[in-house]
């Protein structure tokens, strides 16, 4: 087991209102599983995996990596965690503006023990000839794509990508999948995946439902299917 | 961390013109204290070499006459080292090429040889030749005033004879570094001139062969100056001494001792108020310009950067700003430095200025600079990397926007909705608001405090020469002479007025404070020369008791109904107590003043004056000298003008010339402070406005929406920079007060004037700046970029 949470809350306070994003989320990933998260916007897919990602910290609940407990981790022990295992594509990318798409990769990379090469993990997305372009210079889904060449370079033990498909046309999308699959599948990395796009569910181990900050259903596929075999 | 580093550069490059800002400020506060600490460093180090290297006396004493025996006397004074007797004589000379006249001290030195004390540092020629009498040294400031070289000749008049001397060597003393003449406040090297010759000679030609008339002691170490002065006095009581006295009322001291106390307060006060004020805005700017990364801060963090990495990032960034600030600082300061020395050896005479940068003022500039950049960058990093990434990657928390106090009171349709967005975009971050709106006041109150140092010094030099000194010419006599020399002088061409003076050198005692002055014996109503009360106005003088300048009963401890002890030291050299009735607000020196003929029975002679004040006809003044010189003992003739002239220079190359420096300054931080504060603003508004553009607002209507907030800022800082300057002026005015001048407290329209223009100039250029930056703005990147 990779993750494991057990009565997950998290609550936001806005002033006067109270926003509960999770209500008790149990659930567990496993090693070298491929997950696809689904549900409907402010359902509370983003937080559930910033908290299990080390990005932010549960209000109520446990959450464990391993045999590593988060819910009580300092913000020095997340901070090595990230470092360590975990891989990551935001919603809203944040790539660094300041710097190439190469150089957004290098960021990581630096840091990182076992690295791939930059410009191989912008080759997985197929940039490899958009090295030396800053963001502004790229289109959402190449800066997506960066994204994504960023959170694979360092080959972590777990990815979590946030909708790492929904800036992109179908053929593109798909290449991407193909290199999240690959990673998963090569490196035995556990990989989460939210999306809004049901077809992606099949080429999961399992599909997570979420509502309203809680977990509806969870979907063992019987098989998973390559990327290349989806469509929409 | 390669990659981190490259983005360092990056956005220190996308930074340039708010980091070159950053770096003036710092520049600018470096400078001012290496400026200030490094001048009076360098000349309180020259003087000390100078005086140790040359052996500069510790106590002074003229008198009558003496005859040679009684140096053996001296010498066994208990506390003397060593022992000096001279002969001095006032001359009069005249200087090829030079119309006016010219006034001298003509000293002995033992023949052919250096003195003991008061050595003298040759710059060219040689001294005297053994047994010549022909020839003399002169000082280097009168030889340059007059272009005289070793070999030139000179004529001068000793005790009413004209003899022909030849320049043998120009040279320096520490004696007279700041060269001037008795009654003169400032140095005027072109009528007044020190020369040395050999003592047989002068002896001779004064008549004062086996006898002195003036003498240098120094001192043993651990020997007090009051008991060896004592004693001196008691010596040379009989031979007509009028009072020996320590360094500190020996003229040239006093004066560079005044000047390196009135640069030592400058040194304190100026950079404490620029570093502080520095300190301040790089804490406020270099805030925000981290917080503005606030975001990536946070994707790092994300991808496992530690707080430490982070922090080191951002410290670098602001490092490398603040070390070009303070290279820049550094270089200027040190550059200025020399040269605001080398305008002080204009007026003090050394041999050569020793400048040195001491590395305590680098490392507490660099301290200060770095600390506070460093304080503001990493409290920002902090706020940053303490929030959960999650959270810091999220937008801003949408604000939370409330109708402003000025919308809710002024009619809705007197807004539009531009003011509107200005309105509530400042009222949102009120505490950000005022941090740049204090930022922005701390600059108006430097140009307030360097504006108030020009036009003090010009109120207080026009209140001494418009209400206080009206005369235009200065007469002195070289012994007391019969009050009727008045109608004489009336009869001269082109004199308009005479009101002559008695002048007496005393010691004023007030419990255990002393202080050397003269009292001046006045009529009853000076017109020429008159006392001002504290309404400025001219008061007269009551028929008994003493005035002081104010400042001086102040520092005695004084008060109007007070008796003060006076020591005359002159003639009988009784000690009388005379009581203070008023007290004279003047701006220049100090001094004492009683009715003329008070003074003249309390000397118990008849009535005699020291001197004349002559109003004249400027036309007729060239026939006016010529009969003034021919009258028997008259020992000076000074042009008021003249003197006016050259105080006018002295404060033009010393304080003013601090003064412009630090207006420079200030003006550059304001401009630093005001164009960060625009960028800041237009980085935080960028989308915003890029919207309002997309959705069909004019470019002139979105640039007024920018400056409108730029300007708001600024015209709510001008009134809290007023009072913060009035503030730094009187921190300023209370540092400045001392002996040779004190520089009033007026604050004219005019110094708020000019920093509110200087402000709203700056102001106005980064609107500019600022407003080219929105037209360059790419509307769609601004919008694509996903905050
Ligand atoms: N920092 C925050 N402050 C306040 N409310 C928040 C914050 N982050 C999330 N929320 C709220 O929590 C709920 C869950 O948000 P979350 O981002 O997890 O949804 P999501 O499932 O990822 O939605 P989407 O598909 O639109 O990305 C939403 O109602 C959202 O408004
Ligand atoms: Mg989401």
């Amino acid at each position: 087991m990779v993750f494991e949470t057990r009565g997950l809350t998290k609550t936001y306070r806005m002033g006067e209102v109270e926003i509960h994003a999770l209500r008790g989320v149990d659930l567990d990933l496993y090693a070298a599983e491929l997950v696809v998260m689904l549900g409907a916007s402010g359902s509370g897919k983003s937080t559930l995996l910033n908290i299990m990602g080390g990005l932010d910290t549960a209000t109520g609940g446990r959450v464990r990596y391993r045999d590593q407990d988060l819910t009580r981790a300092s913000d020095h022990a997340l901070t090595e965690f990230r470092r360590d295992h975990v891989g990551f594509v935001f919603q809203f990318y944040n790539l660094i503006a300041s710097l190439t798409a190469r150089e957004n990769v290098a960021i990581v990379t630096d840091i990182s023990r076992h690295p791939m090469a930059p410009e191989e993990a912008l080759g997985l997305v197929g940039l490899e000839d958009r090295l030396d372009h800053f963001p502004s210079q790229l289109s959402g889904g190449e800066q997506q794509r960066v994204a994504i060449a960023r959170a694979i370079a360092k080959q972590p033990a777990v990815l979590l990508c946030d909708e790492p498909t929904g800036a992109l046309d179908s053929k593109t999308g798909i290449r991407v999948l193909e290199a999240l699959e690959h990673i998963n599948r090569e490196m035995q990395t556990t990989v989460a995946i939210i999306t809004h796009n049901e077809v992606i569910g099949e080429m999961a181990d399992r599909v997570v439902r979420l509502h309203d900050g809680r977990v509806v259903d969870i979907h063992t596929n019987a098989q998973r299917r390559a990327p290349a075999e989806l469509h929409w | 961390m390669r990659a981190l580093n490259r983005k360092l550069f990056r956005d220190l490059f996308a930074l340039k013109g708010q980091a070159a800002a950053i770096a003036a400020v710092i520049a600018s506060g470096v400078m001012t204290l290496i400026i200030s600490v490094s001048t009076l460093d360098a000349l309180s180090l020259t003087q000390q070499r100078f005086y140790q290297d040359y052996h500069f006396a510790d106590v002074f004493a003229d008198l009558k006459r003496a005859p040679d025996s009684l140096t053996e006397r001296l010498r066994e004074i208990p506390g003397v080292n060593q022992v000096e007797t001279r002969v001095q004589a006032p001359v009069r000379m005249e200087v090829p090429g030079f119309a006016d006249p010219v006034r001298g001290l003509l000293l002995s030195i033992p023949d052919g040889r250096q003195p003991v004390l008061n050595q003298l540092h040759l710059r060219e020629g040689r001294l005297p030749d053994s047994g010549r009498s022909d020839q003399v040294a002169i000082s280097d400031a009168f030889a340059e005033a007059h272009a005289l070289r070793a070999g030139d000749g000179l004529r001068v008049i000793i005790n009413g004879r004209m003899t022909t001397l030849r320049v043998s060597g120009v040279v320096l003393s520490p004696e007279f570094i700041y060269q001037i003449a008795p009654t003169d406040l400032l140095p005027d090297y072109e009528r007044y001139g020190i020369l040395w010759m050999n003592r047989r000679a002068l002896a001779h030609a004064y008549g004062m062969d086996g006898a002195f008339n003036n003498v240098v002691v120094s001192l043993q170490a651990g020997a007090t100056s009051a008991a060896v002065i004592d004693h001196l006095d008691r010596l040379l009581a009989r031979y007509g001494g009028i009072g020996a006295y320590g360094r500190e009322d020996q003229p040239s001291h006093r004066f560079l001792h005044e000047e390196l106390r009135q640069l030592r307060a400058q040194a304190v006060i100026l950079p404490t108020i620029f570093l502080l004020v520095s300190a301040f805005l790089l804490n406020v700017v270099m805030g925000r310009i981290i917080r503005s990364q606030r975001e990536q801060v946070a994707v790092l963090k994300a991808f496992g950067y530690r707080n430490r990495d982070i922090a080191a990032h951002y410290g670098m960034l602001t490092g490398l700003i603040v070390l070009a600030g303070c290279a820049l600082g550094v270089g200027l300061g040190v550059w200025a430095g020399t040269h605001l020395a080398a305008i002080y050896t204009e007026y003090f005479r050394f041999p050569e200025l020793r400048f040195r940068l001491q590395a305590w003022v680098l490392v507490l500039a660099v301290a200060v600079a770095a600390g506070a950049a460093m304080l503001g960058t990493l409290r920002s990093v902090w706020s940053s990397v303490s929030l959960p990434p999650a959270e810091a990657m999220r937008p801003e928390p949408p604000a939370r926007f409330r109708r402003s106090l000025l919308e809710r009171v002024v009619p809705d349709r007197w807004l539009d909705q531009g003011t509107r967005i200005v309105l509530r975009n400042l009222g949102r971050h009120p505490a950000k608001a005022g941090l740049s709106v204090l930022g922005i006041a701390m600059s108006v109150g430097l140009l307030v405090m360097g504006a108030y140092q020009i036009g003090a010094v010009n109120h207080m030099l026009d209140t001494q020469y418009r209400l206080v000194l009206r005369m235009d010419v200065h007469l002195t006599f070289s012994d007391p002479t019969p009050a009727r020399v008045a109608a004489e002088l009336r009869h001269q061409p082109g004199v308009l007025g005479v009101e002559t003076y008695r002048s007496v050198p005393v010691r004023l005692l007030a419990g255990h404070r002393e202080y050397r002055t003269a009292i001046q014996g006045l009529d009853e109503r000076p017109r020429l020369r008159q006392l001002l009360d504290a309404g400025r106005q001219p008061q007269s003088l009551p028929p008994e008791g003493l005035l002081l300048t104010g400042y001086l009963a102040r520092d005695l401890g004084l008060e109007v109904g007070d008796s003060v002890q006076v020591e005359v030291l002159e003639g009988h050299r009784r000690t009388v107590r005379l009581p203070l009735v008023g007290v004279v607000d003047e701006p220049l020196g100090v001094s004492a003043y009683m009715r003329r003929d008070a003074l003249n029975r309390m000397m118990r002679e008849g009535p005699v004056v020291s001197g004349a004040w002559l109003l004249v006809d400027r036309s007729l003044e060239p026939a006016l000298f010529e009969r003034l010189w021919d009258l028997p003992g008259v020992a000076g003739i000074g042009m008021i003008a003249d003197a006016e002239r050259n105080i006018r220079e002295y404060m033009g190359d010393t304080i003013l010339m601090f003064a412009l420096v630090f207006v420079l300054l200030a003006g550059s931080i304001a401009f630093a402070v005001v164009y960060n504060n625009a960028r800041i603003a237009f980085a935080e508004r960028a989308r915003e406005l890029a919207t309002l553009q997309v959705l069909g607002y004019s470019r002139a209507e979105v640039s007024a929406i920018l400056v409108g907030e730029i300007m708001a800022l600024t015209v709510v800082a001008l009134p809290v920079g007023w009072a913060i300057g009035t503030g730094f002026a009187w921190a300023l005015n209370q540092a400045f007060s001392m002996d040779m001048f004190r520089i009033p407290l007026v604050l004219t329209p005019g110094a708020y004037g000019f920093a509110t223009a200087a402000v709203l100039a700056a102001s106005a250029v980064a609107a500019v700046l600022v407003v080219r930056r929105l037209h360059r703005l790419d509307k769609v990147s601004v919008l694509k970029a996903v905050e």
